[in-house]
């Protein structure tokens, strides 16, 4: 699956997107595997509260199934207007 | 309605010419535009990133439902991304209804779902370095008056 980054946490992992192959069943499952990974993705996962989650660009929660999804995109909470 | 995410700047008062023109059950026209503005007394720019595809579909969910609850004419937004410099507009929202009080309404309620559910983030840029803006809480309480 297709895993974007925006903001401070596309500069904590250092890199937009990437693609990766994953079993994991839930968000949280897959925020576990990439923290699991290296050091930046545990600084960039380390407060779950600081984060918000989209699965395929629409706004979700970090308990979700990921069954069927193709992009999930991680960011802080949203600054518009 | 008309929903554009750009990096050009935009000409507000055109804008608000063109909509709703030559429309006769148009009673009121309510608009907003933000603006850059430099509260750290240094900014040199204002860096704006979005989610391209999600930012148009949020926005765009986010009109339907103003439409729909206000019982709108016509709605515009417009918002830009990229490097913009202070005192030049960011974003503006225009709302055209039969009464004034949905029109005024509907555009408070924009706003607020724009600032925090419209994927954007801002990064200001002074001499000192640049830093993210981060989310306030009043702006999510704002969505429960809704």
């Amino acid at each position: 699956m297709n895993v974007v980054y925006f903001a401070w946490v596309r500069e904590r992992i250092g890199l937009p997107q990437e693609t990766v192959k994953t079993e994991a069943a839930t968000v949280n499952d897959l925020i576990a595997e990439l923290s699991a990974r290296e050091e930046r993705y545990a600084a960039a996962f380390a407060d779950i509260s600081a984060l918000r989650v989209a699965l395929d660009q629409e706004l979700s929660d970090f308990n979700a199934p990921l069954a069927g999804v193709r992009e999930v995109a991680f960011f802080p909470p949203m600054t518009g207007g | 309605m008309t929903v554009r995410v750009q990096s050009e700047p935009f000409d507000t008062g055109a804008e608000l010419n063109r909509f709703a023109q030559g429309r006769r059950d148009v009673g009121a026209v309510v608009s907003f535009t933000g603006v850059v503005r430099d509260t750290a007394g240094d900014l040199q720019e204002m860096l704006i990133e979005h989610y391209p595809g999600m930012t148009e579909s949020a926005i765009s969910n986010i009109a339907d439902e103003a439409v729909t609850r206000w019982n709108l004419d016509d709605v515009l937004v417009i918002h830009r991304f990229g490097a913009l410099t202070p005192g030049t507009p960011i974003m503006m929202v225009a709302t055209a209804s039969a009464h004034r009080a949905a029109a005024f309404e509907a555009a408070d309620f924009l706003m607020d779902y724009l600032k925090s559910r419209a994927p954007f983030w801002k990064k200001e840029v002074t001499s000192k370095g640049a830093s993210w803006v981060a989310a306030k809480d009043e702006d999510e309480d704002a969505l429960k008056r809704w």
